[in-house]
């Protein structure tokens, strides 16, 4: 069993965000970068827990970025997996980043790839379709459950108002979101032994990004909170009713 | 250069955000000069036709069954056979369930850039820019799409449905569908509730309700509103609620017109999955709480006494 595992490296959930440059960059100023919260509490634990159940199992994580994405792709060796693959580009677009990922799966030869649901940077929700695609593998979106029995996968999706769950052969495209796994914190003896993972650099396929970022821009500001009176309940029942036409 | 929308159904019912996503098509073709068609998977009970009022000129339907589930090869194979049959340069989906699962693998077959999660109609004055939410809303982005054919998934919520008159002009498709390699063993939904991604209204707990046993006003205010429930993190991971009403930046994230927060202190990650919601009223005791901040309305208040108080107003408000 040869499982890869997509690593994103984005901004702390906490993070403040602001940009520069006549908002066309997004400002790293004091920002702390983690794993992609859906990569490493899903994807990676729950490619964990597969290799726990069957030690033959390898694991891969890839990411494409340049030398600054080595601290969080080394962080996620700590949880585990058995070697890392990084693209030594900058992460162009969605099509970029999963054509880069789908060329390496296809000399690799995966029998799963999981992805997060999406990054919380950017919000795509992109990579795991397009991977799936490139590769010409199903694709299984917003995993909340993954089994496996010998060559055949149960997966649990979210699907409006509910789950479904679907079988299907591997190999296969997963992405994965919360329910698939419990998020763990790397022990000193996972920290050790990432120093001595394999970190190969590759460098990227010639592919011409589809897109590109303009300009950011943050919402307008609230007006302000209205505050009423719990002694007068009725005033926000016709404000709702009445000023914001919401009720 | 025409539109082509995806129309989402289930169950042989044409779901909501596909009519946004319709109406959002029928402006940008009007935009572009052009028209906007539909595209139609499976087969369906509601009227096809009915997709003129929204500004759909065309429906083009691929009546098989085997389309009544979805399966990304098959789905991305049709769209992308359908897209090139009608010349369509433009496809656009709603960014829900389906859309997440097939939209960016279409965009990869027809080697066509794409941006999910748009909440605006495209700036067409120069190039085609399409402003989409990122960090978990907490920010927009405008991105240009350079490829000759475009695709657009547009956040639900984001586009008020429009129905005015009009018929469009149902026709069938002919494109051969494989076989699925997904098998769809079992289908769960929560019946009689209304789906969290879907609702208007969303009423939603934290800890400040102390426990699941206090969940009965919540529930109350949410029935009279016919809204859907949702609750913060802590409350799904002490399992006082079910994990798919957890909200959030790493649960479920929602856009609904209003959005009424018991007894949530309004965490950064909790408001990166409720801030595109159109109103906010906050009820909670604690005058610091951060949701305070972000919110429309709100009441510093004990909710035991505040939220039965609401639903009987609300009750009073529609005569009841």
């Amino acid at each position: 069993m040869k499982i890869l595992v997509c690593i994103s490296k984005t901004p702390d959930t906490t993070a403040r965000i602001a940009f520069t440059d006549n908002n066309t960059q997004f400002d790293e100023n004091g920002v702390q970068w983690i794993i992609n919260p859906y990569d490493e509490w899903y994807s990676l634990v729950r490619a964990i827990e597969l290799k726990e159940k069957d030690p033959t199992t390898i694991i891969h994580l890839i990411t494409v970025g340049g030398p600054d994405c080595d601290p969080v792709i080394r962080k996620a060796l700590a949880l585990g997996g058995d070697e890392a693959i990084r693209v030594n580009a900058p992460a162009k677009d969605s099509y970029y980043v999963a054509a880069q990922i789908a060329e390496i799966a296809r000399q690799e030869k995966y029998d799963i790839i999981f992805t997060g649901k999406e990054a919380i940077d950017f919000n795509g929700s992109a990579i795991g379709g397009m991977v799936a695609e490139l590769t010409d593998t199903p694709y299984i979106s917003l995993a909340t459950k993954f089994e496996l029995t010998g060559n055949t996968a149960l997966i649990s999706r979210e699907i409006e108002g509910g789950e479904e769950i679907d079988e299907v052969s591997i190999p296969v495209v997963v992405s994965c979101q919360k329910g698939m796994a419990e998020q763990r914190i790397p022990n000193m003896r996972g920290i050790m032994a990432a120093r001595t993972k394999p970190l190969k650099v590759v460098e990227p396929t010639a592919i011409d990004a589809l897109t590109s970022i303009l300009s950011f821009e943050l919402p307008p500001a609230k007006a302000g909170v209205k505050l009423v009176s719990p002694d007068n309940v009725a005033e926000l029942v016709r404000l709702l009713h009445e000023e914001a036409k919401a009720i | 250069m025409s539109v082509l929308i995806f129309v989402d159904q289930s169950e042989g019912h044409i779901k909501k955000a596909s009519y946004e996503v319709a109406t959002y098509g029928a402006k940008l073709a009007a935009q572009l000069g052009t028209t906007a068609e539909a595209l139609v998977l499976g087969t369906i009970t509601d009227n096809l036709a009915d997709l003129g009022k929204y500004g759909i000129k065309k429906v083009h339907q691929v009546a098989n069954e085997t389309l009544n589930h979805l399966d990304a090869q098959l789905f991305t194979n049709v769209i992308a056979e359908a897209v090139k049959q009608l010349g369509a340069t433009v496809v656009i989906f709603s960014h829900t369930q389906t859309g997440k699962a097939i939209s960016s693998n279409v965009a990869a077959r027809l080697q066509a850039g794409i941006v999910t999660g748009a909440s605006a109609l495209p700036d067409t004055t120069n190039g085609f820019v399409v402003k989409k939410t990122v960090f978990s809303g907490k920010a927009f982005a405008n991105i240009a799409i350079h490829s000759p054919i475009k695709v657009i998934s547009l956040n639900p919520n984001s586009f008020h449905t429009l129905a005015g008159e009009g018929v469009a002009e149902v026709s069938s498709l002919a494109i051969a569908v494989g076989n699925p390699k997904v098998k769809v063993n079992s289908i769960d939904k929560i019946i009689g509730e209304v789906p969290l991604t879907e609702a208007d209204i969303v009423v939603s707990g934290g800890r400040g309700l102390k426990g699941p046993e206090n969940w009965g006003i919540l529930l109350d205010l949410a029935k009279e509103l016919h809204a859907a429930t949702a609750c913060s993190r802590p409350v799904a991971d002490a399992n006082w609620r079910p994990h798919h009403e957890h909200v959030g930046q790493t649960g479920v994230q929602i856009a609904p017109n209003l959005y009424i927060a018991l007894g949530i202190s309004g965490a950064i990650q909790h408001l990166a999955g409720v801030n595109r919601s159109k109103v906010i009223v906050v009820i909670n005791k604690d005058p610091e709480a951060p949701f305070f901040k972000a919110a429309d309305y709100g009441i510093v208040g004990d909710l035991f006494e505040v939220v039965p108080k609401l639903t009987e107003e609300i009750k009073k408000m529609r005569g009841e």
